[in-house]
């Protein structure tokens, strides 16, 4: 009896400390229940309850029932024959469980036959899931995708469809990607075209769509005949029918359970999502968001997983006449695990929540027009701050996640090279969180806007306004100096107006405001709670050292590099 | 139409989680200590009815005898899916053995009225007598299929199990009315489920007298639980003296903890003549023989 939620003591601190009072509000619109529902909320104490027992479902089914069925859900992997692909006997049985509990329309609004909880505790529960078995994310972190739907589009879509994906009777897939469109979306060449009825029709092939073979598709299409650029894209519902094959499957190294396909549309019939010639510009980007913050919380999950076996190993583990625990060499890979994942975890909370407090406000907005003056400039900063957090919990989890599994094997030492035990499943596993839904390189690119802009320096200011860090004064000077730090190497980039050396450090100045921002939202949980300080410490030890030296290396205004890579690498002796 | 199921489920203390004051001075069970949990098997025996449920229609109803906080493993059959839960709750029923605890739940079973199947589990981890069950089926005259580990085959009169027997199992077929008893081997209980667990968190328990209470009995008054029943001795008809410790032939003299431990252990060469020799030694010892 194994409950993934309960029996984590991290997450249970957030749950029980988390600002949620604005989030709540927004999401349950005042406590109004204006659709009747029986298991709507009476006030923010009720909806924590809620949360608080919907995640212990959650953390029941990861931890019996799924994390047992992981392993061999990785050994039997999804399957191709005839056109069809099979999901691993695990995955089938664990998605009915989590059909049965009603936890496939996971944030979706109660109307729609959706449970209506915040994104924040959507992270949480794919954290959960994730811990159980990465591949099993791919499907239930995939819901995201009704609210792509939720959102765009029109109020009969929306009936028809909505409670389709909520009974868990459909899954869906984002067909995004093509063989010569991968980071660079603008070039998509799947056509749409309207046939004499007006109906439009699809022609061309997808690749890397995880669960491709599932019965509702958004297909990103070129809509616009002639174009070549991102304007000319469209964003289509498509149900599954005969006139789209699943070519083939890959065979990848990690997320086995998670059938990737390659699918070709032949005229298939779908239906305009939203507008034209926003598919890539407006919707694909909030499907993106979504999808990379449910990437960051996937990174937490698995890395918890092999944090956890690393931990149990080396303290069973003896050499020399004592527990391996006690070497400075492993316990300081295990300390840097673990304050790496209670980092990240903060951070995909804090990331989270500043994207449930903008997905309310442009919803209240919606709802009631009369009160943009008051609630725009709210909804501009929550924006500004989404576009910058959910590029950084991405990339700096997947990077995470991907130290921590490499660690977990280096602490089993032979054994966790073989499949006797786990570690090395999650080390495939973790492999992918740092390339799709764009590599870290791209969310470097995304963030880095933000960074340049100030908005990092704002979302700071704002911490040092709302909290009282006095209890916590010796950390709290130390993240100061080291946000110091970060706005003289932007202040230095910008004053150069060097784009080459812009885009050379870019990958610094992003690192540099993660682990600023990180050492920020520690501050905050050590005011809580006196262990919580501890891991404050500890994180800044070493990311003061980490800010220092990448200020340093741009501060040098090195050029080295930059003028003669072509020298090292396209040169032979 | 359908069937109607019944499941009877008891709170039990946590046996997992035992503490070195789980037992009273007086050798019952110190309840204050230890954390209460669903008894594992009930859940296996609920899980089974649901699934019944759920391949010929019909209704479950929940029955539980316990202390006023009982109430909460009844909550967790309607976060599960039970149509309708009924706590069994008096002073008097206080301290029963089996046999009183059967006779209550009989009692009650029989106000609830018509059912086609009593789904019970096996055992309950705090007693583990295993005797519940069969001593319900017995007051009710009606047939009971113990220790079942897998129901396969069910239809609207009859209901095929394969039962655990000592030396593998066997397939037995039983008309309705039946008792089943299910082992852990049956399935694996489904999760709560979000919405339900939602709805009900917070709903009370209110006290039925019998008058009050006889629009239970229409078929489709348990379309909505805004309450949980609480049924006492007058409720149920039952008689008093046949309830709880006066009801209860089984006096417990002394509760002892004995730790086995394989103190005195010894290795017996593996060949015949070891073998030999430890037989010929217990023998000696009228161990066996």
């Amino acid at each position: 009896m194994a409950n993934f939620y309960r029996d984590n003591a991290d997450i249970l601190f957030h749950m029980h400390n988390l600002d949620l009072t604005r989030v709540v509000d927004l999401k349950e619109d005042g406590f109004s229940n204006s659709d009747n529902s029986p298991y709507a909320p009476q006030d923010e104490a009720d909806a924590r309850d809620n949360y608080d027992r919907v995640l212990a479902i959650v953390g029941e089914i990861a931890g019996d029932f799924a994390a047992p069925r992981a392993r061999e859900v990785d050994a039997e992997g999804a399957t191709f024959a005839d056109g069809e692909v099979t999901y691993p006997k695990g995955i089938q049985e664990t998605v009915a469980r989590i059909n049965q509990a009603d936890l496939a329309g996971f944030t979706m609004p109660r109307k729609y036959g959706g449970i209506n909880m915040p994104i924040t505790i959507f992270s949480a529960a794919i954290e959960i899931i994730s811990r159980a078995d990465a591949s099993l994310m791919l499907v239930f972190g995939l819901q995201g995708l009704s609210d792509t739907i939720c959102k765009f589009g029109s109020e009969e879509q929306k009936q028809r469809l909505l409670p389709r994906f909520a009974s868990g009777e459909v899954m869906g897939s984002m067909a995004l990607t093509e063989p010569d469109s991968g980071s660079d979306l603008q070039s998509v060449m799947l056509k749409a075209h309207q046939d004499e009825e007006g109906i439009w029709r699809l022609n061309g092939v997808k690749r890397f769509i995880t669960n491709g073979c599932s019965d509702i598709s958004l297909v990103m299409a070129r809509s616009e005949e002639g174009t070549s650029s991102g304007r000319g894209l469209s964003l289509f519902i498509y149900e599954r029918d005969q006139d789209m094959k699943v070519r083939r499957i890959e065979h990848k190294l990690g997320i086995t359970g998670s059938p990737t396909c390659e699918i070709q549309f032949n005229n298939a019939k779908a239906e305009l999502l939203g507008k034209r010639k926003l598919g890539l510009i407006k919707y694909t980007i909030y499907l993106m968001n979504g999808a990379r913050l449910a990437v960051a919380a996937q990174s937490v999950g698995i890395a918890e997983a092999a944090y956890r076996k690393a931990y149990a190993y080396a303290n069973d583990r003896s050499q020399f006449k004592q527990p391996i625990r006690n070497f400075a060499a492993i316990y300081e890979m295990l300390t840097d695990m673990k304050t790496m994942i209670e980092a990240s975890r903060t951070l995909v909370y804090e990331t989270s929540r500043i994207v449930d407090i903008k997905e309310g406000l442009e919803e209240r907005l919606e709802k009631y027009p009369q009160r943009a003056a008051d609630l725009n400039d709210e909804l501009k900063r929550y924006t500004r701050f989404a576009s910058l957090f959910t590029p950084l919990a991405k990339s700096f989890a997947a990077e995470m996640v991907n130290k921590v599994c490499y660690d977990a094997i280096q602490i089993h030492g032979g054994v966790g090279f073989t499949k006797e035990f786990d570690v090395e499943r999650h080390y495939r596993d973790a492999r992918i969180t740092n390339i799709y839904e764009g590599t870290t390189q791209l969310q470097t690119v995304a963030a880095l806007g933000g960074v340049i802009a100030g908005v990092v320096s704002e979302r700071l200011n704002e911490y040092e306004e709302n909290f009282d860090f006095t209890a916590v004064a010796d950390i709290f000077q130390t993240a100061q100096k080291m946000r110091s730090h970060l706005e003289m190497a932007i202040s230095f980039v910008k004053e150069k107006g060097d784009s080459v050396f812009q885009e050379f450090h870019a990958g610094r100045l992003v690192n540099m405001t993660t682990d600023v921002i990180n050492t920020y939202l520690l501050c905050q949980n050590a005011l809580r709670s006196e262990r919580k300080k501890t891991v404050a410490r500890v994180y800044l030890s070493k990311a003061y050292l980490r800010v220092k030296a990448n200020l340093d290396y741009i501060l040098a205004n090195d050029h080295v590099l930059i003028d003669l890579h072509g020298e090292v690498i396209d040169k032979e002796e | 139409m359908g069937l109607h199921l019944i499941v009877t489920v008891k709170q039990v203390p946590d046996t997992h989680n035992v503490s070195g004051n789980a037992m009273k001075e007086d050798g019952t069970v110190n309840r204050a200590a230890l954390p209460t949990i669903f008894n594992p098997e009930d859940l296996n025996a609920l899980e089974e009815a649901l699934k019944i449920k759920e391949l010929t229609g019909g209704r479950v109803t929940c029955i539980s005898m316990g202390p006023p906080n009982a109430v909460e493993v009844l909550k967790e059959c309607l976060y599960r899916g039970a149509d309708d839960v009924i706590l069994i709750s008096d002073r008097r029923f206080a301290g029963a053995d089996t046999l009183a605890t059967s006779y209550v739940l009989k009692c009650a079973i029989e106000r609830v009225g018509s059912y086609d199947l009593i789904l019970c589990g096996r055992q309950a981890i705090d007693g583990d007598t295993a005797q519940v069950g069969p001593q319900i089926a017995e007051k009710l005259k009606i047939n009971q299929l113990t220790c079942v580990a897998a129901v396969t085959a069910v239809d609207e009169k009859s209901i095929t199990v394969k039962r655990s027997v000592e030396d593998g199992y066997e397939i037995v077929k039983s008309r309705f009315p039946a008792l089943l008893t299910i082992t852990a081997a049956a399935n694996e209980p489904r999760s709560a489920n979000a919405k339900k667990v939602m709805t009900y968190k917070n709903i009370g328990k209110e006290m039925c007298s019998l008058s009050y209470d006889e629009s239970y009995l229409a078929a489709d008054a348990c379309a909505i639980v805004d309450h949980i029943r609480e049924w006492n001795v007058e409720a149920i008809a039952a008689d008093p003296d046949q309830c709880g410790l006066s009801g209860s032939p089984t006096k417990v003299k002394k509760i002892q903890s004995v730790v086995l431990s394989a103190r005195e252990s010894r290795q017996i060469a593996n060949n015949d003549a070891g073998i030999g020799e430890l037989i010929h030694e217990l023998i000696e010892e009228n161990i066996i023989g």
